[in-house]
């Protein structure tokens, strides 16, 4: 039963991707190209999930479980530290040089699409990098 | 600064549809499954094959099952609107190279920090957003208007 909300979570939330226009890529660079020709219609994404997930988040956070009455795991409040901007700014670097994001990439992945596959492969050898020899190699725990 | 909108592709109705979709499907993970919906944390664990394994790879793994079948799904009702990518294969490499090691290091990305972070008005999330709004119109500025 779990398993079934949560694959219908991320069937929605894929779907939710490909309605806004995030699944373009020229959509997430008309976004970011505030000199140019400017398209705004992804900050009207952001307030649509946040208008929903805002109150979903006041929800467990007040009762502390879920609908299961099992646990809610949510990340701790640590503090600003150099790996999360360094880190956003590599992202977001990346980000506009495909007009990808990790979610957007795998939706088109499922669409059978070999450029979206180049990126995903990169994108998971990034992480895999990251998570394997960087933080060994510097000892991070965050 | 000069503001100049690209009237023919704006189209907040369908955004906004989208978004709320956004934040249905975010909403049902973490009241029923008590989950973030960190697309690059959830892909990333998966990456580690110590992780592949158990309970906590099962969830992630329905998750992505659902978001990697959407195009399968939305194509059933209707025609799948374009995918214009204009960055070359070792473009995207690189693209792919950074937005995976940077939302590590960053421990998020679009989903984790834009969405969820700033729906629970985490500090970091803001931080996190801004760093990497703040990265995509600059690398966007050089790649289309530097010379």
């Amino acid at each position: 039963m779990k398993n079934t909300i949560t694959f219908f979570a991320g069937l929605i939330f894929g779907l939710g991707l490909i309605v806004s226009g995030m699944t373009d890529p020229a959509n997430i660079i008309g976004f970011l190209d505030i000199t140019g020709l400017w398209n705004p219609s992804l900050a009207f994404v952001m307030l649509g999930g946040i208008a929903i997930a805002f109150f979903a988040f006041r929800h467990v956070e007040r009762k502390k479980l879920t609908a299961f009455n099992e646990p809610v795991h949510l990340p701790g409040t640590s503090q600003l530290n150099k790996e999360l901007i360094l880190g956003s700014l590599l992202f977001g670097s990346g980000w506009a040089l495909a007009g990808f994001c990790p979610g957007p990439a795998l939706v088109v992945l499922g669409t059978g699409s070999k450029q979206a596959g180049i990126f995903v492969l990169a994108m998971l050898v990034g992480m895999y990098g990251h998570d394997i020899f960087y933080k060994r190699l510097f000892n991070k725990t965050h | 600064m000069h503001l100049t909108i690209d009237w023919l592709n704006f189209a907040p109705g369908s955004a906004l549809i989208g978004g709320l979709m956004l934040g249905v499907g975010t909403s049902l993970l973490l009241i029923f499954n008590g989950k973030i919906a960190g697309i690059s944390g959830i892909a990333a664990y998966l990456v580690n094959p110590n992780n592949i394994y158990g309970k906590e790879a099962a969830w992630r793994g329905f998750f992505l099952l659902g978001l990697i079948g959407a195009g399968l799904v939305y194509s059933l009702f209707a025609a799948l609107p374009p995918v214009s990518i204009s960055a070359n294969n070792n473009t995207l490499i690189m693209a792919g190279l950074l937005v995976g090691f940077g939302s590590r290091m960053g421990s998020g990305c679009t989903s984790g920090h834009g969405i969820c972070g700033l729906s629970r008005l985490s500090l970091r999330s803001l931080v996190a957003t801004l760093s990497f709004m703040l990265a995509g119109f600059a690398v966007t500025y050089a790649m289309l208007h530097g010379s």
